[in-house]
């Protein structure tokens, strides 16, 4: 597995852009290098898209690559696995996480396994795209964080993109992977604007990055809640307490190297995922540490995740629900406290 | 009409596959199989018929009750029995089983044993034929169990809306594993169901060869000229039970079982044939003898394979590289 990245503003020609922006970057870049490429979901065409990623993809590259569904997720998963092994790349859009449920048979029983089950002579390339995150609203059916539950199935890669540039990079790559692809959009990330290379711009699946730097405490997370996790170590700075954060950026293969190195460094670790922690990511990341680092650790892996209830509507209810910075600078400074009484 | 040598050659293709059948029964009964049969024995007109009717470069999806449709459409036997044998040779190394296994050599697309789920599989591979404007057409192979699945629906109407070259072969053989389809379907025939998806449905005799033939040819024609995806529900039977373990005779009357035996696919064409002077008694003998003492070698072969190793490849769900498809 390659080193992980650091933050850093990429090198070259780079251009300010939305995150929603720069995912629309990557997929107009394929579709005019690779004819393969097609798109389809459901009101992706005439509309753009729900969150507009795919607006005048229609009009640049026509009816035939860029089409609108009907309401069938699990027959689009279908219709892009077929598509996929009879040569072409398809990208699908699934408008919510919380409608991949609907695909999982396609996707996890079969995309996923066939090319372990067709002992290597057929593989699936094809990436489905879909938003998450928890948000006032959106409610039980409209506002999961279910990317932990795809950890479970062997066979699928999965990417969630922080910033912009690893938005058009993280895509890019997954389209070009010969395997299924599923890409976590945040919703909460889709307009938060940063700077993304031009042309060629590809990220590695399967490396994760170094946001911050510190020597502490290092805190595991990915996706919105990166964001959160920059500002409770702002917030843990003041108080004497360097945290070190590492973006994940994939799931899926996850790279435990970059986890482990920063933990290794820090002794004390802390797992932050807006999805359930029962089950889900926080779950696993904590076992890889404990599996490898028992006796280096100073303290528990602490997590801080979402409670174990379906996404709520009402805006205090949300906000009770997910991880928020006082959450994450509270389990912070409770790890802290195990460094004071330590002897 | 089919000229003789063809309808010979499918003949002997119909016998293969029962062979085949047969085979893997026996096999199954010493438990040098693993995993179950599903018997295609009485239903081998359909696959037969349908992938006699189609190019090198058209496709097929498959069911659990795939061996027959792989046989027909090219599946090389000594792979095909190593895959129901676990052996390392088997199209999928042993991973797969009969029912897991994919291989575009020959046109596969591939087969499972969710029921129906390779149907939109069939569809989108015809959707990559449209918009790349290649030509192919695809056979999506189906039971009528599979009808009452909703991705079954969902990617019918993909291919209603998309005029998608799609051929749905579906296999009514009249029950799902043991509930009948007068339990399991509220119309008399699903090809209506057809009309609800915007194109054509017919219901055709299932046990002769031709008759599939002939009209997989005519909806494959339809579809490389744009005139989208035909269903064919094709009347025939399982004269075994659903599996190795099932007699079939739980749900079924044996003079039922009898009287779909008398309309044999196989027996029909040798009649035809030798009542058209196009084949005698003795040639059908030995035709039959020669497919039996191949089909005997072919799993001595494959009883003589290697297993695979007891190795976990944590690195053998991810493809590295594109795989070439085609």
């Amino acid at each position: 597995m390659a080193k992980a990245e650091k933050l850093e503003v990429p090198q070259g020609e780079v251009k300010e852009m939305r995150l929603q922006e720069a995912l629309r970057e990557a997929l107009r870049y394929e579709m005019a290098r690779d004819k393969r490429v097609f798109v389809f979901g459901e009101d992706v065409a005439l509309f753009g898209g729900a969150y507009g990623v795919t607006r005048g993809l229609l009009q640049e590259f026509g009816e035939s690559r860029v089409r609108d569904t009907p309401i069938s997720e699990a027959g689009m998963v279908g219709l892009a696995i077929g598509a996929a092994i009879n040569g072409m790349r398809p990208v699908v859009e699934i408008q919510f996480c919380d409608l991949l449920p609907l695909c999982m048979d396609q996707l996890t029983t079969h995309a996923a396994r066939y090319y372990y089950q067709t002992g290597g002579r057929i593989s699936v390339p094809m990436v489905i795209r879909n938003k998450f995150g928890t948000r006032a609203g959106g409610g039980p059916s409209h506002s999961s964080c279910n990317h932990g539950a795809f950890l479970h199935f062997p066979g699928l890669k999965i990417i969630i993109p922080t910033t912009p540039a690893d938005g058009k990079g993280l895509l890019l790559s997954a389209i070009r992977d010969p395997n299924p692809v599923l890409c976590f959009e945040s919703h909460h990330l889709y307009g938060v604007k940063g700077p993304v290379p031009e042309g060629d711009y590809t990220v590695p699946i399967g490396v994760a990055a170094v946001r911050r730097e510190g020597k502490d405490l290092t805190i595991v997370t990915c996706g919105g809640m990166v964001l959160k996790a920059d500002e409770a170590a702002a917030a843990l700075k003041a108080k004497g307490i360097d945290v070190e954060i590492i973006d994940l950026r994939s799931l899926a293969p996850l790279d435990k190297e970059t986890i482990l190195k920063s933990v290794a460094k820090t002794k004390r670790a802390m797992v932050v995922d807006e999805g359930p922690m029962v089950g889900g990511v926080t779950a696993e990341i904590a076992a890889v540490i404990q599996e490898n680092l028992f006796s280096d650790l100073k303290g528990a892996v602490a997590r801080v995740g979402a409670y174990h209830l379906p996404p709520p509507h009402s805006p205090p209810l949300v906000d009770a629900m997910i991880p928020d910075t006082d959450r994450i600078v509270g389990a912070a400074l409770r790890l802290a406290e195990g460094k004071k009484t330590e002897r | 009409m089919l000229d003789a040598a063809k309808r010979k050659e499918m003949l002997r293709t119909m016998i293969k596959v029962r062979a085949f059948e047969e085979k893997l029964e026996e096999l199954y009964q010493k438990r040098a199989m693993y995993g179950s049969t599903h018997s295609y024995r009485g239903q081998e007109a359909v696959a037969v018929g349908a992938c006699s009717a189609l190019g090198s470069k058209d496709l097929i999806a498959s069911y659990h009750r795939g061996t027959g449709h792989l046989i027909a459409k090219g599946a090389d036997l000594y792979r095909l029995m190593c895959e129901c044998m676990g052996r390392l040779d088997g199209y999928s190394k042993g991973r797969g089983g009969k029912m897991h296994m994919g291989d575009l050599s020959f046109g596969f697309l591939g087969n499972t044993g969710t029921v129906g789920a390779t149907v939109p599989f069939a569809t989108g591979a015809a959707l990559a034929a449209q918009i790349r404007g290649s030509k192919e057409v695809v056979v999506s192979f189906l039971g009528d169990g599979a009808m009452n699945q909703g991705v079954v629906h969902e990617a019918m109407n993909f291919a209603g809306l998309w005029k998608l070259p799609v051929i749905y072969v579906c296999e009514n053989n009249l029950y799902a594993m043991t509930v009948s389809v007068e339990k399991s379907i509220a119309i008399k025939h699903v090809a209506d169901r057809a009309k609800g998806y915007g194109f054509e449905g017919k219901v055709i005799d299932g046990n002769d060869v031709e008759v599939v033939y002939a009209e997989t040819l005519k909806a494959a024609e339809k579809g490389r000229g744009g005139g989208g995806a035909t269903f064919l529900e094709c009347l025939t039977y399982r004269w075994d039970g659903h599996f190795g373990g099932d007699p079939g005779t739980a749900y079924r009357t044996k003079e039922e079982i009898e009287e779909w035996k008398g309309r044999c696919p196989i027996k029909r064409l040798k009649e035809k044939l030798i009542a058209e002077k196009n084949l005698t008694s003795e040639e059908f003998e030995n035709m039959t003898a020669s497919v039996y003492a191949e089909i005997d070698e072919v799993a001595k072969k494959a009883q003589a394979s290697p297993m695979p190793p007891k190795e976990v490849e944590l690195e053998s769900v991810f493809a590295v590289s594109e795989v070439a498809h085609g």
